[in-house]
């Protein structure tokens, strides 16, 4: 019903939009202005207008948003129905929308008014494609394969092109063309702007299918490094065209073949250049994180843009500058910056590929283009295919030979199979000069048709294909941190059984590259702070943290989280185990290691890492307390936290809600109040102080009296420290644990008003008190927060931890041992 | 070819070798030109330190040089050093436990055995829990925090 509502939408659109085309003169700007010049001039008013038709006033910057929303249009009602497209991928789709589309402007106008120019869709539609492919690339992965994707780009893409060519100028000679005048070099320009694969059908129809993710580099990689092998190969040919059969002689050739190191080379370097530029701008922006996504959008369009006008090659500029940046933009930048980041490139990148799909079908739809040569057009069919396969398993076989994994046949086959042609080939075959080349027409639509071929056909085809292969698929399941941690390991055994054998390869380079990275380019390019955060383990360790913690939450509410404020086990365990090392502002609790594996280790007391919530959940099974009247007390007081959220400042800079410091500090202390309460409640009835003054780092210990309020003692130890290292981040040691252990306890009233996930967004009034605190080693709370609005409390409460310790806490869930510097500690 | 065959004789125990851990004539040739690079002082074996020396940054690197030595051992001879270089070679797959062949070095059994022995440094065949947080949290050492001395808990 509702798709029916949206067909008619578009109809409505259409022929809206195709009326008015008919209205008028066809689609251009010079007629466009010069008719809104006359009609200004000319128009004589005899009457003041209150209202007028400015048709031409707006005629272009219309049309085009029109038909982004008609290309969009296509897209919602092609994704309505999920069954549709798990069978035919969604590209195929959007092209069959712009037949339809096509015809209705051809039965409309009786001439295609609206078509894909090259204009457009080299400058306006693939650079944001291309950008987000490079920003989103697996970088490890991709340069782990680069041999491989080099080999098949550069050499593979050559043969293509070569065999295409010669083998139809073969064919033609053979008569097996008929009549069409088309000479050896121009089969061979015909043949290397078909040669190439295209990253934008590659991604439109790998993206359903799930490949293992090295076949899926492999075949994206190739698609994207082609370009600089694609620009050199037209170019020359192109070039060779003009010049005539005659005026090539071997210097030429020399000049065509220098010309592709410079293209592809300078591009990639071009690229890396712009890259840097944005990750030291990145360095600089704190004070303007309003517009700081916008920064790598427009620098890489201008890297884009750069490389075009250097006749360098520009996908492959765009793309090193999106990988070269990744890195060092999602650390230095905030994290609501990264988020944004993240989905405008996705939001450009499929608004891109959905209009220019959208449009090759509509382009089809002109009958003045139309040149159907049977022969031409189904061996180009044949002999693409052909040649594709027998060039994947010929370099497949050379690769292998020195590959640790070799590509298996079936994966060969895929590779072969997924050799999609796409909107490229037809941008650059419309870019044809039809004065040199007579048969452009004929070029174009083969083209069109091998595209079509692909995406379409191949596209539906590649999904059963790969099950019934019984392909291996990308893994759905992450790396558990134990496994980092032994890759980790092996890695380095590698290293230094190649340092020992002497042998230079590839763990040689890598490790080389990484060490050269770390002091150079993350001194210069990262910021300070970022540059403590870059442990990767310790970011998955994070990252599992919150899962937890998230599953905890939870786990919490099914059985009502109030129980372990009661639970003073734990609390009592926080304190044996922390004794006397919490008096230290940060203190670094701990690690006991065996110390009798000597001096070479190098280690040094590790603090005991984070809380392991499985361990509290084992703790508090089992105590249930009417938690429905304390649920009701704590949201209570916590209510007062919501009316924050009505106080908006209208800001362009701004998006924080309000922070009064007042307001803050009074929910600071009846939370602490509520928290002295319970736990006193569970306590032998101590009376809680009478005095909680704002906590600050600057008082380790907090004005209590001298009761013997154990937990709650140690709950505001806690709570102190938690607040320490919120806002100290990763890079200070300090009880951590302490923190998040009792803080689990201290956390759950804060858990509380997150029950509703549609509570707002705001900082947790312990972490505005420590934010205010000026800190330059940590990184910012805001850089700190990783996680979805409602767990941002969770996530101020972070802790950095070994991953061993995790390792334990998560497979042995015993007791946490006592701090005493013992070798069973662990 | 023959004339790698006789460049062998100055590689102790060299055709038995060959056979042993399935190394090409050329590739232990290379080997023994590198263990008497490693072999400052032409003893005829190597100490830990003079592997040590190439492992510095490692963090594993102690471990991976005792994976050379026996316990017990002060040195290693050629023919221990290439059986220990040989667990490193592509994996074996024609191997069948038929107890006919030794199990060969580069079986996966053997590598997996390895690596085992990486952790395991009291070789008492099981790995602790100190030995397994041992080896993560030296894994886990930031180049930073060598050159800035300070008492970083994070490592990397």
């Amino acid at each position: 019903m509702a798709e029916r509502w949206r067909s008619a939408l578009l109809l409505c659109l259409l022929m809206a939009a195709s009326s008015l085309a008919n209205s008028e003169t066809p689609v251009s700007s010079s007629t466009g202005n010069e008719t809104t010049g006359t009609g200004h001039e000319t128009a004589a008013i005899t009457t003041l207008p209150i209202v007028t038709w400015k048709w031409h006033h707006v005629e272009v910057p219309y049309l085009v948003a029109l038909w982004v929303l008609v290309s969009w249009l296509c897209k919602l009602v092609i994704e309505a129905n999920h069954n549709v497209t798990n069978y035919i991928p969604e590209s195929a789709l959007l092209i069959c929308f712009g037949f339809i589309l096509g015809g209705m402007i051809w039965g409309a106008d009786k001439v295609q008014t609206f078509k894909l120019t090259p204009t457009t869709f080299f400058f306006y539609l693939l650079p944001q494609i291309i950008l987000d492919t490079g920003y989103s690339m697996p970088n490890k992965l991709f340069f782990t394969n680069l041999g491989a994707i080099l080999i098949h780009a550069i050499i593979g893409t050559c043969w293509n092109a070569a065999t295409l060519g010669l083998s139809l100028w073969g064919c033609h000679q053979g008569g097996a063309m008929g009549n069409i005048e088309i000479g050896l070099l121009q089969y061979l320009l015909y043949g290397s702007l078909m040669a190439a694969v295209d990253p934008v059908a590659v991604i439109a129809v790998f993206e359903q299918v799930h490949v293992n993710e090295v076949l899926f580099i492999l075949v994206f990689g190739e698609s994207l490094l082609n370009d600089g092998v694609t620009v050199v190969l037209f170019n020359v040919f192109d070039a060779f065209v003009s010049l005539g059969g005659g005026a090539i002689d071997a210097k030429e050739i020399v000049k065509g073949i220098v010309s592709f190191f410079v293209v592809a080379f300078g591009g990639s370097l071009l690229g890396t250049v712009f890259g840097l530029l944005i990750s030291l701008l990145s360095r600089c922006t704190k004070n303007i994180q309003i517009i700081e996504p916008g920064f790598i959008f427009v620098l890489g369009y201008l890297a884009y843009l750069t490389a075009e006008m250097l006749s360098l090659s520009s996908i492959l500029s765009i793309v090193f500058c999106g990988v070269c940046c990744q890195k060092y933009m999602n650390s230095n930048m905030d994290e609501n910056s990264i988020q944004t980041v993240r989905y405008a490139m996705k939001v450009f990148a499929n608004g891109s590929e959905t209009i220019i799909f959208v449009f090759l079908g509509i382009s089809a739809i002109d009958k003045t283009i139309w040149v159907w040569n049977t022969g031409f057009i189904l061996l180009t069919l044949f002999f693409i295919l052909i040649y594709r396969f027998i060039g994947v398993f010929i370099l497949t076989w050379f690769l292998n030979r020195s590959r640790l994994v070799p590509i298996s046949f079936v994966e060969q086959i895929i590779m072969g199979y997924g050799g999609l042609r796409g909107a490229v080939a037809y941008g650059l075959a419309v870019n044809l000069n039809e004065t040199k080349i007579k048969e452009k027409n004929l070029m174009v639509c083969t083209t069109l048709i091998v595209v079509y071929f692909t995406v379409i056909l191949q596209g539906v085809t590649m999904k059963p294909l790969v099950q019934w292969l019984n392909v291996k698929r990308a893994a759905t399941v992450d790396l558990t941190l134990v496994e980092k941690v032994q890759n980790k390991v092996f890695e380095h055994m590698l290293v230094a059984i190649e340092d020992i054998s002497g042998q230079i390869g590839d763990n040689y380079w890598r490790n080389k590259w990484r060490n050269f990275e770390e002091k150079w380019m993350s001194r210069l390019l990262l910021k300070p702070s970022a540059r403590k955060k870059q442990d990767r383990l310790f970011n998955v360790f994070h990252q599992l943290n919150l899962q937890d913690a998230m599953e905890y939450v939870k786990e919490g509410e099914h059985r009502g989280s109030l129980e372990f404020i009661r639970n003073e086990s734990a609390f009592v365990d926080f304190k044996k185990k922390f004794g006397e090392d919490y008096e230290e502002a940060m203190p670094d609790i701990m690690a006991v290691m065996a110390d009798d594996q000597g001096s070479a280790m190098r280690l040094r007391r590790d603090p005991v890492p984070s809380v392991s919530l499985e361990m509290h959940e084992q703790n508090m099974r089992g105590l249930r307390e009417a938690e429905g009247i304390n649920s009701h007390y704590l949201l209570d007081q916590h209510l007062y936290k919501s009316r924050k959220q009505h106080r908006y400042r209208f800001s362009r800079s701004h998006l924080d809600i309000n922070q009064d410091e007042n307001e803050v500090q009074e929910i600071f202390q009846r939370t602490m109040r509520s928290r002295l309460e319970s736990f006193k409640s569970g306590k032998m009835g101590v009376a809680p102080p009478k005095t909680i003054t704002k906590h600050t780092k600057r008082e380790p210990q907090p004005k209590m009296p001298n009761g013997r309020n154990k937990p709650y003692h140690s709950g505001d130890e806690d709570f102190e420290f938690s607040e320490g290292d919120s806002a100290s981040g990763y890079d200070t040691s300090f009880p951590m644990r302490v923190g998040y252990r009792a803080g689990a306890g201290i956390e759950n009233p804060a858990f509380m008003p997150d029950l509703d996930p549609s509570s707002p967004l705001h900082i947790p009034p312990w972490l505005a008190d420590a934010g205010l605190e000026v800190n330059p080693v940590a990184p910012s709370e805001r850089a700190q927060v990783r996680t979805p609005g409602h767990l941002h409390r969770l996530a101020s409460l972070r802790t950095s931890a070994q991953p061993g310790d995790t390792v334990r806490d998560r497979n042995l869930l015993t007791p946490p041992p006592p701090p005493h510097r013992d070798d069973d500690h662990l | 070819m023959g004339s790698s065959r006789s460049s062998l004789r100055g590689v102790p125990d060299g055709q038995q070798l060959l056979q042993e851990t399935g190394f090409s004539a050329a590739l232990l040739l290379r080997l023994h030109q590198r263990f008497q690079f490693l072999d400052k002082d032409s003893r005829g074996h190597l100490r830990s330190e003079d592997l040590e020396a190439e492992l510095s940054e490692n963090p594993i690197g102690d471990r991976i040089v005792g994976a050379f030595f026996q316990p017990g051992q002060e040195t290693v001879d050629f023919p221990s050093f290439v059986r220990v270089l040989a667990h490193f070679r592509p994996t074996e797959k024609n191997w069948t436990r038929d107890g006919v062949q030794p199990e060969p070095a580069n079986s996966r059994n053997r590598k997996l055995k390895f690596a085992f022995q990486l952790y395991d440094q009291d070789r008492d065949g099981k790995i602790s829990r100190t030995e397994l947080l041992q080896v993560d949290t030296t894994n886990t050492y930031t180049v930073k925090s060598k050159l800035s001395m300070k008492p970083l808990n994070t490592t990397c």
